[in-house]
Formats: structure tokens, sequence, C-alpha cells
């Protein structure tokens, strides 16, 4: 129990050792770290709450541009739907114009089938009627039927009525000499002669006769001018047999 | 019976004379340096660091948590001197578990030389935070009349100090010796673990009394018992 003042005395130096090494290899670089560390943590966490702050404004931003574009889309496909919609109506019109025309083409066509239906058989029958005629007249009254018809063309000529005669015989002297006479068939020069004999008288002017083969005429004969035109006709027949002629085609038309 | 370490002397010249108690003190020196010194050469300032830094690091920071808790606002001032007492003392009384040890603790000439350097090392302190003027007027507080029981308190804390911390490891030591001459197994073992917390308790009241000493020196602790 007693004190031993040169130990005290080491002791004390000693302790002031272990003071300076710890201090030297454990508080100072302990400390250090330790505050190295806070610092850096709090640089982490500032850095992170910059990362965040920004990351917030790019999602608003991104927010704000989804949210335009998601209308601009709307707009577009409400515009494009307008435009389907109009240029769809427009090709409804354009076939439906199509059809119409179409339809009115084929009616058309239609129409000049009858037509050349009715056509084909005005001019059969014709050629029948001039066949019977000819044929009667010549069997009967050794009448050939070219005779018969140029002698009630002239009988017509000369029968004129007024007005009708007034305007012939103007056309006639202002025909500059040419006048055609188209007929069905060929005629006689007798037939020729009596003809201009005829109109000669009428007109009382020397003329040129200009003749042509027509098979398609419907009339027998007909006298033409630049102006003017006359023919004789067998319209009375043509038109009764016209009659008939709708009622077989729409036979036709029930059939098919 | 050998009561104190200081008995024990291998080598005797004149005056000076290397006993036990320096012998173990500077064992422990070169462990406390060495450990410290193995952890600390590679500390790291990431969040993820190496076990035995975790150790040091929670353990720095105790010590200067408490230091801050009396009443020193800088820490880091006082945690050599106070931080080396309280390791110094704590793994001396623990190494006891260790056969054949004797606790330099448990020497009254340690004990001495650690409360004369506290001692020493509350004025130092108080005049280097607040001037001599400053340290001086501390011993006319409340007025003068108290100048001398300032004094007397300053002379018999310090060996108060001294003695207690020789008194309880010396006592330890001394039980453990004197149960095992009696019950050799079991009990002494009782004793010892016992031993460890009182060491340890050891360590820790002569680490907070030395910075309870010298926080009262320093200006900090006026300005709070002004304040409070």
């Amino acid at each position: 129990m007693e004190i031993n003042w040169f130990t005290v005395i080491a002791q004390i130096v000693n302790f002031l050792i272990l003071v300076w090494l710890l201090k030297r290899f454990l508080y100072k670089p302990v400390l250090e770290a330790i505050d190295a560390r806070e610092k850096k943590i709090a640089l982490q966490l500032k850095e992170a709450a910059t990362k965040k702050a920004e990351a917030k404004k790019d999602q608003d931003l991104f927010r704000q541009k989804n949210e335009y574009f998601d209308k601009e889309r709307v707009a577009i496909m409400n515009a494009v739907h307008e435009q389907v919609d109009a240029e769809k109506q427009r090709l409804f019109e354009e076939v439906r114009q199509e059809s119409t025309v179409l339809r009115s083409k084929f009616e058309e066509s239609l129409k000049q089938q009858e037509q050349d239906i009715t056509n084909r058989f005005k001019i059969k029958t014709k050629d029948a009627v001039f066949q019977i005629a000819k044929k009667t007249l010549s069997d009967l009254a050794d009448v050939s039927l070219e005779q018969q018809v140029v002698t009630v063309f002239i009988h017509k000529i000369r029968n004129l009525d007024g007005a009708a005669k007034t305007k012939f015989i103007e056309a006639l002297k202002n025909s500059d000499g040419l006048i055609t006479i188209s007929s069905v068939f060929d005629l006689t020069d007798n037939s020729k002669q009596q003809l201009e004999k005829a109109l000669e008288k009428i007109t009382e002017k020397q003329n040129d006769f200009q003749y042509e083969l027509e098979p398609e005429l419907v009339s027998g004969i007909k006298i033409e001018t630049a102006t003017y035109q006359l023919s004789w006709t067998i319209d009375s027949y043509l038109e009764a047999l016209k009659k008939e002629s709708i009622i077989t085609k729409d036979k036709e038309n029930a059939i098919n | 019976m050998r009561i104190s370490p200081d008995q024990l002397v291998f080598w005797e010249y004149g005056f000076i004379s290397l006993n036990l108690t320096i012998v173990t003190t500077w064992v422990l020196m070169f462990l406390l340096a060495l450990g410290a010194w193995l952890v600390t050469r590679n500390l790291k300032s990431e969040i993820k660091t190496s076990r035995w830094q975790n150790v040091l690091e929670m353990l720095v920071i105790m010590i200067r948590d408490q230091i801050k808790e009396v009443g020193l606002k800088k820490p880091d001032k006082y945690i050599g001197f106070i931080g080396t007492l309280f390791l110094f003392i704590a793994v001396s009384n623990l190494l006891t578990i260790v056969p054949w040890y004797e606790a330099p603790t448990g020497s009254l000439s340690t004990t001495a030389a650690l409360a004369i350097s506290v001692f020493i090392a509350v004025p130092v302190f108080g005049i280097a935070d607040g001037g001599l003027k400053g340290y001086l007027r501390s011993y006319l507080q409340p007025n003068f009349i108290m100048l001398p029981f300032n004094i007397i308190s300053e002379i018999s804390r310090t060996l108060a100090l001294a003695v207690r911390l020789f008194g309880n490891i010396m006592s330890g030591g001394l039980i453990a010796t004197v149960l095992i001459s009696i019950v050799p197994f079991f009990f002494p073992m009782i004793m010892s673990a016992l031993g460890l917390l009182t060491g340890m308790i050891q360590a820790y009241i002569f680490a907070i009394l030395a910075t309870v000493y010298i926080a009262a020196a320093t200006q900090d602790e006026e300005e709070i018992e002004g304040s409070g």
C-alpha cells in the first residue's frame, strides 16, 4: 500500500504517450472518417434532392406534353374521321352518279335497240309492202309499182295546196339548178322524163337532175334541194305496222 | 502475498525500477496502439465499412456523446484525454480474465498517476478555454470565502479519484485471490465476472468524473450553470 514515485512518474509519461498514440491512430482518423462520411451523405442527399426535383420537373413536362399530344391526337383523329366521312360521301355520290349514268346509258341503249328493231321492222315491212304491191299491180293491172309510185308522186306534186305549193316552187327555183331525186328503186327513163317534165311545168324553168339510189329510204321517192325536201311516203301503212311491232316487242320483253 | 504489481521488480538501478506495473502498461499501450493502427490504417468514408471500423466508430462516437452530455460543447478537443483515460482503464481492467495478469490499475502508483494527470489537466483545459483569469475566477465562486474550500475540494477529489480506482481494482483482485484459497472452484469465477463489471464501471466513473471536473473548469460549464 505504498506509492512508488518513480512508477507514478513513469505511468504519467506512459499515459501521455498513450494519449498521443491513440489521438494519432484512433480518434483523429476515426473522427475524420465519420466527418467525411457525414459530408458525403449530406452531399448525396442534396444531390438526390436535386435529382428528385429535376425528375419532378421532367415528369411534369412529360405529363404536359402527353396531355398536349393526346389532345392533338384526338383533334387529328376527329379531322381524319371527318375527312374519311366526306371522302366516303363523295365516293358514294360518285358511284351513284356513275350508276345513274350507266343506267341512263343502258336505258338509252335499250331505247336504241328498240328503235333499231322498229327500224328494221319498218324496212322489212316496207320491202314486203313494196313486193306485195309490186306483185299485185303487175299481176292484176300490168302496171309496175315503180311507175305507179312516180305517177302518184307527180300527181301529189300537182295537187299540192296553196302555201305548200308556193314553198315548193320557191325552193326549186332557188336550188341553183341541182335537184336530187332519191328512190329505193332504179327509175326508168320514162319515169325520169315524166318527173322532169312535171317539175319543169311547175317551176317553169329548166333544171339539172341528179338521181340517187337509197335503199334505206322509207318513202318511195324523195325530191331534195339544198333547203327543201319532199317525199312520197307510205306513212299510213308504217304507222299501223309500228304499233304492231311495239306490241310484239312488249311480248318479247315479257318472255325475257 | 503481493498486493500491488509494483512489488514485482524486474530490474532496478537506484531510483529507477522496472516493475510489473510499468511492463504491463507498456504491453497494454502496445496492444491499444497496434489495434487502433491495424483498424484505422485503411479507413473508408463510404457508406459500407468494415466490422472493426464500425466497432471503433461506435466506441469513439459513444465517448464523444458522453462528453457532450456532461456539458462540454466541443468534445473533439477533450476526447484525446478523456477517451484515453476510459480506454486504458477499461482495457486494463477487462484483461483480468487473462490468467496471471495483474491489472496496472491495481497499483496505487498507476491510479495516482492518472489522478495527478486529471489534477493537472483540469487547470490546463480551463486556462486554455477561458484564459488564466477566467480559470482563477472559478475558485472565487460563488464568492471569495469559498476559495480555501475550492482548493481543498480540488486536491481531495484528486485523491479520491486515485484511491477509488485503486481500491476497487485491488480489492477485486484480492478477493479473487483470497477466495481461490478458500473455495477453489466456481465461486472465484463469479467474483471474476463481477470484477469485470466493477472494472468497467470504474473506468466509466473515472472518465466521467474527469469530464465533469474539466467541464466545471471551462467556460462552457459556467455558461450552462449561469443559464440554468
